[in-house]
């Protein structure tokens, strides 16, 4: 194989989120009233951004071969948090996102912690940590209700430059400080390693523990921007059941159609991004089309399903049936 | 595995410790409570917990085949909505509809749970993925069928005796109903082939295959079972409150999980035992009990369960260690 093709066969799950992203978004701009404006491309960004940093978070975990049940309520925890603290002068508001960062990534490493020191198994540990987020999420908002410092919820969910949505801006700079120096660095490998046959990579003596350990700490860090992010938009903080299962449960649909392998050690959170941007506007194509807006959780519970089982083409190349069971 | 039972004398080898502390948890809690209230001792407020439980007790049987399998059902809370609803769908259809409102609600429940089953056994796609898949298609499905709101339609007459009636007085019908249940359970795990295979593939699934067991089908049957039971639960729920509701569901996916692997059941599938499960059962009901006669909060209700079910995995649901 050349050079070029194996480049390209490595980013292919990448790419493809991304052409589906740019065909489904040209149909949705296509077809709404307003065309390709700033203002449609702001609204759209913004939807898609907060689901695009829990795919993000979701991806880190997928990637070590786990899952993690409890993003979503990582992300209304802090968005509960946010409301209470992000207000006030400069300074205070440096402190309380400093916090609120702080806080998520130790939902992270708690999770970590229990299911790579605790050796639980990722799905139900994840459950139960998600159960005391959302618990601790509820005490700090029982009601809806809080504030946020607007000026700087309105400057990181406004225009830059005129046109440029700054949410996608701080979309990208998350992408390019965190998943891009993590994705590169040891641990990042060690993560990936432990993804693809955890025995092979203690047998290498990679940092596997280490690996895992920072990627679960970072999902609980993307998560919170995540979070930050819901309290710019909506300027109050909201410990809502229904809302955090669902971005649990996107997440993975985004993280499956970015073509991360939820067996792990296979895939981006750049194809991730692309693909909880594809899913947002998928999810908006109804609205454009003038469909009964009761329709969307099936639609969207019908693209997840149909993406999930896309994975299951892979059977077509097993050889052996043994191969059926991992 | 090692047990680690097995230097122990006598009577204690034949339990699993899990079991053991399941139930020793239970006398806790009831020590614990009657130390609040002398009412906790009472056999009225144990009959009407059990009772309680049985709805769970119902939903968390279906649960443990699926995890006996080392697989999990995470569409819990909408297959129970959409038996409930289902169930009290048919009711508006007159005579025939109201005789077959409960087979109606657990054929649908059934129908997800095959979904579930063809999914992870033919399509092998991981059972967490596919069933909160199907999870949300059907709640989907029932938004769009009730517009958003709770349905009108009220449980049937048998519903409503299922679940709140008592055939023999002082003895609500629905533990009858779990007793039931988990006799079946207990013969269909111990003494047929299929509970035999459902242990085979818990342990290991390859080996099942190899040794000429149609490993597939029975994965598929056991979600289509898991399906249709949380489906009955929903019914008999729906009866309780004599009628659906929206979110009803919500609050059994955790405790149903949770009750079966307090109960010594392996998160990894290939063992456990029913006893251990309805010991999980009655522990998480009287946990949730005590937590609102002590007026906890949802918060801190969710806060404790959270903490209960890492604490108890950690006691005694740990993988080994990498080696």
């Amino acid at each position: 194989m050349k050079d070029w093709q194996y480049r390209l066969a490595e980013h292919r799950g990448t790419l493809t989120a991304l052409f589906i992203f740019v065909v489904m978004f040209v149909i949705y701009t296509a077809n709404h009233p307003a065309g390709f404006t700033a203002n449609v491309v702001q609204t759209a960004a913004n939807k898609g951004v907060l689901l695009a940093f829990v795919a993000m978070a979701q991806t880190l975990v997928v990637i070590t071969a786990g899952i993690d049940l409890s993003i979503g309520m990582i992300f209304l925890l802090t968005n509960c948090l946010a409301s209470w603290l992000v207000v006030g002068t400069p300074l205070e508001t440096a402190f309380g996102v400093v916090v609120v960062l702080a806080v998520g990534a130790l939902c992270g490493a708690i999770n970590g912690a229990i299911v790579i020191y605790g050796r639980l198994q990722p799905i139900v540990a994840t459950i139960a940590t998600g159960a005391v987020y959302f618990g601790i999420a509820l005490l700090l908002r029982p009601f809806p209700g809080g504030s946020v410092n607007e000026n700087l919820a309105d400057a990181l969910t406004g225009r830059m430059f005129g046109s440029v949505p700054a949410s996608l801006v701080a979309l990208a700079a998350v992408v390019l400080l965190v998943w891009v120096p993590f994705s590169r660095s040891v641990y990042g490998r060690a993560a990936y390693a432990a993804g693809s046959s955890e025995t092979a990579a203690y047998m290498s003596g990679m940092p596997i523990r280490r690996g895992k350990f920072l990627a679960y700490t970072l999902a609980g860090f993307v998560a919170a921007i995540g979070g930050l992010f819901l309290t710019f938009f909506t300027y109050t903080g909201d410990a809502a059941y229904a809302s955090g299962n669902a971005y649990t449960l996107f997440s993975i649909a985004a993280v499956v159609l970015g073509g991360v392998s939820l067996f792990g050690g296979k895939g981006s959170a750049i194809g991730a991004v692309f693909g909880a941007l594809a899913f947002r506007t998928i999810g908006d194509l109804l609205f454009v089309f003038d469909l009964d807006p009761l329709w969307q959780p099936l639609f969207q519970g019908l693209i997840l399903l149909v993406a999930v089982s896309l994975g299951a083409f892979a059977l077509f190349r097993v050889r052996n049936r043994l191969e059926w069971f991992l | 595995m090692t047990r680690a039972t097995d230097r122990k004398p006598g009577f204690l080898r034949r339990f699993d410790p899990a079991v053991l502390t399941a139930f020793g948890c239970i006398i806790l809690l009831l020590v614990l409570g009657s130390f609040y209230s002398r009412a906790f001792l009472s056999p009225d407020y144990l009959l009407q917990q059990l009772k309680v439980a049985s709805f769970l007790g119902v939903i968390a049987t279906g649960m443990m085949l699926v995890i006996l399998l080392g697989q999990i059902d995470l569409s819990v809370p909408w297959t129970v909505a959409t038996g409930a609803m289902m169930a009290c769908a048919a009711a508006a259809y007159g005579p025939v509809g109201v005789a077959l409102a409960i087979p109606f609600g657990i054929l649908c429940g059934v129908a997800i749970g095959l979904v579930n089953g063809i999914g992870v056994a033919y399509l092998r796609i991981p059972s967490m993925i596919v069933t909160l898949a199907t999870n949300a298609v059907a709640q989907g499905v029932m938004v769009v069928y009730t517009g958003g709101f709770s349905p009108q339609d009220s449980a049937t007459a048998a519903m409503r005796y299922l679940a709140a009636g008592a055939l023999i007085p002082g003895i609500p019908n629905v533990v009858f109903i779990w007793a039931i249940i988990g006799a079946a359970m207990v013969f269909v795990l111990g003494r047929t082939g299929f509970g035999r295979a459902v242990y085979g593939i818990g342990n290991r699934e390859r080996a099942a295959y190899l040794s000429g067991i149609n490993t597939r089908r029975i994965v598929m049957i056991a979600f289509a079972v898991s399906g249709g039971l949380s489906a009955f639960g929903g019914a008999l729920l729906a009866g309780y409150a004599s009628k659906a509701a929206q979110s009803m569901g919500d609050a059994y996916l955790l405790p149903a999980i949770a009750a079966v692997v307090l109960g010594g059941t392996s998160i990894l599938g290939g063992r456990g035992s029913y006893l251990g499960t309805v010991a999980g059962v009655i522990l998480i009901t009287l946990l949730q009990s005590i937590l609102s006669v002590m007026q906890m909060p949802e918060a801190g209700r969710q806060i404790i369960y959270g903490l209960v079910i890492v604490l108890m995995l950690l006691l005694y649901g740990r993988a080994p260690a990498s080696r």
